[in-house]
């Protein structure tokens, strides 16, 4: 019954080996050739993929005494972070190259990868609890790479926040595997409606909590849009996307666990509701472009937990497809400003359709997606999202949705508007980024063959 | 087939911003598309035949999203065909009238093939995710042409126009899910939610989501208080842009009234059909007492698109409350409001393509600025009194048909509609005295060396104001068509 084959955590295994091989490799590396090291994480998340597609052909199952389920679910989240991660090296490659972090940034990206996928695929409070910490730490190096004074503020806020709601969230594990003595999600099934609600509604909260910041949603999000603001753009770009696709899922299936007396749904769609206003409604006096998109994807968060406090029973497909569209189509607008570094200010995009035509139409189909204009695939995902919410009986959730929509248009708008302004006379000097400009106009596309092929992809 | 129709623009669309072809290869290649249209939509008419009640004719289903309870559906019927041909017609003239001095042709033209494209989808849209998605889709194209090619301050009136109408399509696209979340199994399939609408026997529920559908198409057409967004866009709008504004766009509005809200929530739109009545009502009477006092041509115009859709609205309104006794009378104001759709398409289309060589000579749109230009440009004074008297609802054109059957039909259901009345008097009074402010009397200001029209300018305005007359001389042509789905949509409602 205790299947304990490493074999059935190829996936996770071949970024951790990857992960090490990049540090000690990295420290023999001369500068110049640290690009070997790129090579190492990105041969690391091709074999993580190829491994995660024999997975899923194979059967459902749970392996290491029922603490890791290897589902459709876990081959979904095992995807999309390592391929989410891929274009995040890929669109920081400019940036990363030939720098002084090369290859401690690809290993904190990958031990923060391996993390998420994870915290997507465990059936267990005591592993739960372990993959938070493997994304957690990482984050705060990442972060805090680029060394200067924002940063080391920015790094310093993500440590406290996280090191607290850490601690909530252990305290949480204890309290509900006391009350049961269970730490297994088939186990605490049945076990919790017996429990008292009062405990058990503690518990979960206080579970709830470690994962929110990782997600980054309400009460944990302060860390986001200063952290966006402060790291390197591929770090930015990492820590709003990778660690959310594995929080969220987590959030999913603990929904399922809960007993209905805990009131799950109430619960986590309470938080997205708040999320995803605060997150709007923050987003909108930003003038710096990171920070705004900062605020931008503690507002999709909340759009990602509609489908996440409905289980993963019933929300499953619609939080999958929504996660994958949301990754791409974020990672699209930090390709942008990865390939445009120099303009940091709302401003400084005057003229960028001029000057830019390629990457202003990249920057035009991420912002309209994240609105979710059709027919990108973040449109199919917030479409798919609220008719399950509204069919599901939570027609509060559906309602909240679409009216955050309609708040967030405004700030993707007012990036919009000026991007189309005519330009400033200023010359342009910036050197072209040819990574991140491939990797803008790739995932562009990506974003809306997603949305027309939704159909096959929905079916799985 | 129908398919053609709809991608054919939207390929040509492509191919345009992609390849850097020259200006004049860019002029006839849109013309050519859009003419290719017309002949398709004609080949469609002349092979239509009326399809049985809650069928459609040419239609094409492909599976997208099967989970989502959503399909790539189109069709047509008697509703959506003569828009379709509207549509076609319209952007043919727009690319015909474009003037040569638009800067960055290629863009427009590939801007203008793609809100074609997206204009037919909404027409053919047989399923409400497809027929959402070409509706935003024509929002964010229609940004562009008044942002990117009207006059000073057209940033902000097409900001304006942006946020407002997303604002009414996020509206519709909650009702939508409502309508979703009723249906059982739950689908967005336009034909079999009809056919058995969901909400008919929950009246909150129904009067809720038909409230989110009808604040959506109530911000498109645009009916009071929600046409605000409408005159400066169109003031600050290019020539073409304006009329594909208030040709094709704003029909998008009164069609899903009678696609949509009508059949697939009969019962609350029988509850709540005096209301709807009412804001017709208002929207008739204040935008003609509104475009009365404009001194600007194209606010004016604008202001007189509020009156005339409110017609409309009036028209679906009354058809709500009429029974089984007078089912006839409400099946003839549904058809006048179809006809009125066709007919201010022709009309206020040519009227705004007018404008276009007003703006392109003199740089204003304000009346005051002008008199007696019958003298220097006859062609031009003829084409806008001949407009003029089109808009006003003279016999013999289309929009006296249009108006004739909406009242005729109207008032035999409910005496009430006769309150519009006023409005035709007044758009009258209005048109006269632009008339005579404009081209009567002495030649002063910048009439003075106005330059005639010039062959290619009058060609594309004289032929919407042409078919205006035919349909008028000729209703049956579109009768035929219209009568047995407005008889339909009728009955679908008093079920």
């Amino acid at each position: 019954m205790t299947d304990l084959s490493p074999a059935a955590l190829l996936p996770e295994l071949a970024l951790i080996v990857g992960g090490l091989a990049c540090l000690i490799g990295g420290s023999f590396l001369p500068r110049s050739r640290q690009w070997m090291a790129r090579i190492v994480a990105l041969a690391a998340l091709g074999v993580c993929v190829v491994t995660a597609i024999v997975a899923l052909a194979g059967p459902d199952r749970t392996v290491f005494g029922g603490s890791y389920r290897i589902d459709v679910t876990t081959g979904i989240v095992r995807l999309a972070v390592a391929g989410a991660t891929a274009l995040v090296i890929w669109l920081g490659s400019d940036e990363l190259a030939g720098g002084d972090r090369e290859s401690e940034t690809y290993t904190l990206l990958l031990l923060a990868a391996t993390g998420a996928i994870v915290l997507g695929g465990t059936d267990d409070l005591v592993v739960l609890a372990v993959g938070f910490l493997i994304t957690g730490i990482p984050l705060y190096g990442l972060i805090g790479l680029a060394r200067d004074r924002l940063s080391a503020e920015a790094t310093l806020k993500t440590y406290l926040v996280g090191a607290l709601l850490g601690i909530v969230m252990l305290l949480g594990t204890v309290v509900l595997t006391g009350i049961t003595g269970a730490g297994g999600y088939p186990a605490l099934r049945q076990l919790l409606p017996a429990a008292p609600g009062a405990v058990v509604a503690l518990g979960a909260v206080a579970v709830l909590a470690g994962l929110l910041f990782e997600a980054g949603a309400v009460p944990g999000h302060f860390w986001v849009p200063d952290a966006t603001q402060a790291a390197s753009v591929t770090a930015a770009a990492f820590l709003t996307t990778v660690p959310k696709i594995g929080a969220v899922v987590a959030v999913s299936r603990l929904v399922d666990v809960l007993p209905d007396g805990s009131h799950p749904t109430v619960l986590v769609g309470a938080v997205a509701v708040v999320t995803m206003t605060v997150g709007n409604l923050a987003a909108y006096l930003q003038t710096d472009v990171r920070r705004l998109l900062g605020w931008s994807t503690v507002s999709q968060v909340g759009y990602l937990l509609v489908p996440a406090a409905l289980g993963l029973t019933v929300g499953g497909p619609a939080l999958l497809y929504y996660l994958v569209g949301y990754a791409v189509t974020n990672l699209a607008a930090f390709a942008v400003v990865a390939a445009e570094p120099e303009r940091r200010e709302l401003t400084a995009y005057a003229g960028f359709a001029r000057a830019r035509p390629l990457l202003a139409g990249c920057l035009l189909v991420s912002l309209l997606g994240l609105v979710g204009t059709p027919p990108t695939a973040v449109f199919v995902g917030k479409l798919t999202v609220a008719s399950t919410a509204a069919a599901g009986g939570a027609t509060w959730l559906t309602v909240a949705l679409l009216v955050n929509t309609v708040v967030s248009l405004y700030y993707y708008l007012r990036w919009l508007v000026v991007v189309f302004r005519p330009a400033s006379d200023a010359p342009d000097t910036a050197r072209p980024r040819p990574w991140a400009t491939s990797a803008a106009i790739t995932s562009a596309v990506a974003a809306v063959g997603l949305g027309l092929a939704a159909g096959p992809l929905l079916a799985r | 087939m129908l398919s053609l129709l709809v991608f054919l623009p939207l390929l040509v669309a492509l191919i345009l911003a992609v390849a850097p072809v020259p200006t004049p290869v860019v002029r006839w290649t849109w013309l050519g598309a859009t003419l290719v249209d017309v002949g398709l939509v004609i080949v469609l008419w002349v092979g239509y035949q009326s399809p049985p009640a809650g069928q459609l004719a040419f239609a094409e289903r492909i599976a997208w999203i099967p989970d989502a309870g959503t399909a790539y559906a189109v069709g047509v019927d008697g509703l959506s065909l003569p828009l379709l041909a509207l549509t076609t017609v319209i952007f043919a003239a727009c690319a015909a009238a474009s003037p040569r001095t638009t800067p960055r042709p290629r863009s427009y033209a590939a801007l203008f093939l793609f809100l074609e494209a997206s204009c037919l989808g909404v027409f053919a849209a047989q399923d409400l995710i497809v027929f959402f998605v070409f509706f935003d889709l024509s929002i964010v194209g229609m940004y562009f042409v008044i942002a990117g090619w009207g006059h000073a301050g057209a940033a902000r009136s097409a900001l304006k126009f942006f946020l407002y109408t997303f604002v009414g399509s996020i509206a519709l696209l909650l009702g939508f899910i409502g309508l979703f979340a009723g249906s059982s199994p739950h689908t967005f399939d336009m034909a079999a939610i009809a056919a058995a609408p969901p909400l008919q026997d929950r009246p909150v529920a129904g009067g809720l989501v038909l409230a989110a559908i009808l604040i959506g198409l109530a911000i498109k057409t645009p009916t009071v208080p929600f046409h605000t967004w409408l005159p400066p866009a169109h003031t600050d709008a290019s020539a073409t842009g304006s009329a594909v504004l208030a040709g094709v766009l704003l029909k998008m509005g009164t069609y899903g009234f009678l696609r949509i809200a009508m059949p697939m929530l009969p019962a609350a739109w029988r509850s709540w059909s005096w209301f709807i009545l009412v804001v017709g009502l208002v929207s008739v009477l204040y935008g003609a007492l509104v475009a009365l006092g404009q001194t600007d041509f194209k606010r004016m115009l604008a202001y007189t698109s509020v009156n005339h859709m409110g017609y409309v609205v009036v028209a679906v309104g009354a058809a709500g409350l009429s029974s089984a006794s007078n089912e006839q009378a409400g099946q003839i104001a549904v058809t006048g409001a179809v006809v009125q759709m066709v007919s201010h398409g022709l009309i206020t289309g040519a009227l705004f393509l007018l404008a276009g060589p007003m703006w392109e000579r003199t740089h204003t749109y304000r009346m005051d600025a002008y008199g007696g230009l019958a003298g220097p440009a006859p062609r031009f004074t003829g084409l806008l009194a001949v407009g003029a008297f089109a808009s006003l609802g003279l016999p013999a054109f289309s929009g006296f048909i249009a108006e004739f059957q909406i009242f005729a039909g109207s008032i035999a259901v409910s005496p009430v509609a006769a309150v519009a009345l006023p409005g035709i008097v007044l758009t009258s009074a209005l048109w006269l005295r632009a008339l005579q402010r404009v081209a009567l009397g002495e030649t002063r200001g910048e009439s003075t060396g106005f330059a005639d029209l010039t062959v290619s300018e009058l060609l594309p305005i004289g032929v919407l104001l042409g078919l205006s007359l035919i349909l008028g001389i000729a209703p049956g042509v579109l009768q035929d068509v219209v009568v047995p789905a407005s008889d339909s949509v009728v009955r679908a409602v008093l079920r």
